[in-house]
């Protein structure tokens, strides 16, 4: 699914209580068999949930052998009950439902003495100030720590509420004297 | 109708607009240089001039003043952009416009750091200000916003330095670091031997500055000072190499929006309409009833940016 699909999609009006979508994610376990990922979707969009984002961890198997697969989706707030008990009538395994709220990924990019800064330091300022998770980093030190090396980060943040992680990050950034290479949120880049 | 135009600045551009202006139907009768002027009423031949400015380093006898007493219908400022008070730019069109007599600016200089003086000014003379050339050299920025009409107009971004552009796209496509890259743009021409005003983001910023105080209209208006830089020195290879292993590359953006001016390297999708490569340019515009406008080309170069003037000058008509 395109992004522009998912902006169309959740620009769309739910019928209900007419309260506003909020996000939910929720973790599920699939068994590796094909059409899995297709009958625990319908569930979703039957009971009135807007899809946002599906985390395939191809490869990552859980302890059971089955593929852990993480589903952000945005529903009114009285329909995310039905969705989880639909889900579950459907015999898909629900390990983990609203738990979290996380609605919107963000790559950045940080630039500068970050092993001498404490890179693992930045990323919990970052967690905690910024209320968001960081899912991925991947770090480019080239000339080990003589030359300033790069961080690539991709942060869940609350839905709509990505501008302010990123003055989150800019501000631990300037702390530590880093830079940052900030997304392009707005427009279609 | 043909014009007659009066040409301060022997640069790039305002030899090009020296070469052209017959092209479109217009005559030079003064064009000077930073030490001298010539004049013709019957319109100067370009060739000559340029010879003249070869064989003796001044394009003419007369005090490069001279072409404010000669009979020209628009002045054309072409001299080197400047910040603060923007002069001698700024006294340039003050003249012009004292007189009665339209003018085009390639200079970014006045309409970045005194815009309100300068339309000040305008409104009280019979001649006209344009400046289509100050942003995106040939690429018609400004004359897109006018159509539209600038309440129309939510946003603009977009790439408008050609320098950093070309060094950010090399070290993304060859893997070589900034300085390596800055050394061969030097050596095509492609970078001045002081980088700083296109590499700093200043260059970017003065024009992201004068799209803001066209958008604005006259209720806000923006200076160099006023915008938010960051250049492109601190982007490492490293960090266009994490860029690309994830779909991306780092262009050096500029924002004119509601909450001010922005200029800063940023992460977009690769093949994106803004990750455009080499030396072109592009802007976005975000419109009210018609989504989004892409324009792209070449925003420098001499002929490039003479053609924006030129157009400018068929305006006045």
């Amino acid at each position: 699914m395109s992004t522009q699909d998912v902006e169309s999609e959740s620009d769309a009006e739910t019928d209900g209580s007419g309260e506003l979508p909020q996000p939910h994610t929720i973790r599920l376990e699939l068994v590796d068999e094909p059409g899995q990922l297709l009958s625990a979707l319908q569930p979703i969009a039957e009971n009135g949930g807007n899809l946002l984002s599906i985390f395939h961890e191809r490869g990552n198997l859980t302890p059971r052998g089955h593929i852990p697969v993480e589903v952000d989706l945005e529903c009114p707030p009285d329909r995310f009950d039905t969705i989880v008990d639909a889900l579950r009538d459907a015999g898909i395994n629900v390990i983990r439902a609203g738990a979290e709220h996380f609605g919107e990924t963000v790559s950045l990019i940080l630039v500068g003495d970050l092993v001498d800064t404490d890179l693992s330091h930045t990323l919990h300022s970052i967690e905690d100030g910024a209320e968001a998770t960081v899912t991925d980093v991947s770090l480019s030190a080239p000339s080990g720590t003589q030359e300033p090396s790069s961080a690539r980060l991709r942060l869940a943040t609350r839905s709509g509420k990505t501008d302010e992680a990123l003055t989150v990050v800019r501000d631990i950034a300037a702390e530590k004297d880093l830079h940052v290479v900030e997304p392009l949120t707005e427009g279609s880049a | 109708m043909s014009l007659k135009l009066a040409i301060l600045g022997a640069g790039a551009v305002g030899g090009s607009v020296l070469d052209l202006a017959g092209d479109y139907g217009h005559e030079v009768v003064a064009f000077a240089d930073s030490s001298s002027s010539v004049s013709d009423p019957a319109g100067l031949d370009a060739e000559s001039v340029h010879a003249r400015k070869e064989r003796d380093g001044v394009v003419g006898d007369d005090d490069p003043h001279a072409v404010f007493d000669t009979d020209y219908d628009v002045l054309i400022e072409a001299t080197p952009t400047t910040l603060g008070d923007a002069e001698p730019g700024f006294s340039h069109v003050e003249r012009a416009l004292a007189d009665d007599r339209h003018v085009v600016l390639a200079n970014k200089g006045p309409v970045a750091e005194r815009y309100g003086d300068l339309r000040a000014l305008e409104a009280e003379s019979e001649g006209t200000v344009q400046f289509e050339a100050a942003v995106g050299g040939a690429i018609p920025v400004l004359s897109t916003i006018s159509d539209l009409g600038p309440s129309h107009v939510t946003a603009a971004r977009g790439v408008l330095n050609g320098t950093a552009n070309f060094i950010l796209s090399r070290m993304a496509a060859e893997g070589l670091d900034y300085e390596h890259v800055l050394a061969e743009a030097q050596d095509l021409g492609v970078a001045e031997t002081d980088p700083s005003f296109d590499v700093d983001g200043i260059d970017a910023a003065l024009k992201f500055v004068i799209l803001a105080n066209v958008l604005s209209d006259g209720d806000a208006e923006y200076r160099l000072d006023d915008a938010d830089v960051e250049g492109i020195r601190n982007v490492p290879g490293s960090a266009l190499d994490l860029a690309a292993e994830d779909g991306r590359t780092v262009r050096l953006i500029g924002e004119a929006t509601s909450s001010g001016v922005r200029v800063a390297p940023r992460l977009v999708p690769q093949g994106s309409a803004l990750s455009v490569t080499g030396t072109q340019n592009i802007v976005q515009l975000e419109t009210t009833h018609a989504g989004q406008l892409n324009i792209s080309g070449r925003g420098a170069g001499g002929p490039e940016t003479a053609t924006a003037v030129l157009s400018d000058v068929s305006r006045l008509e």
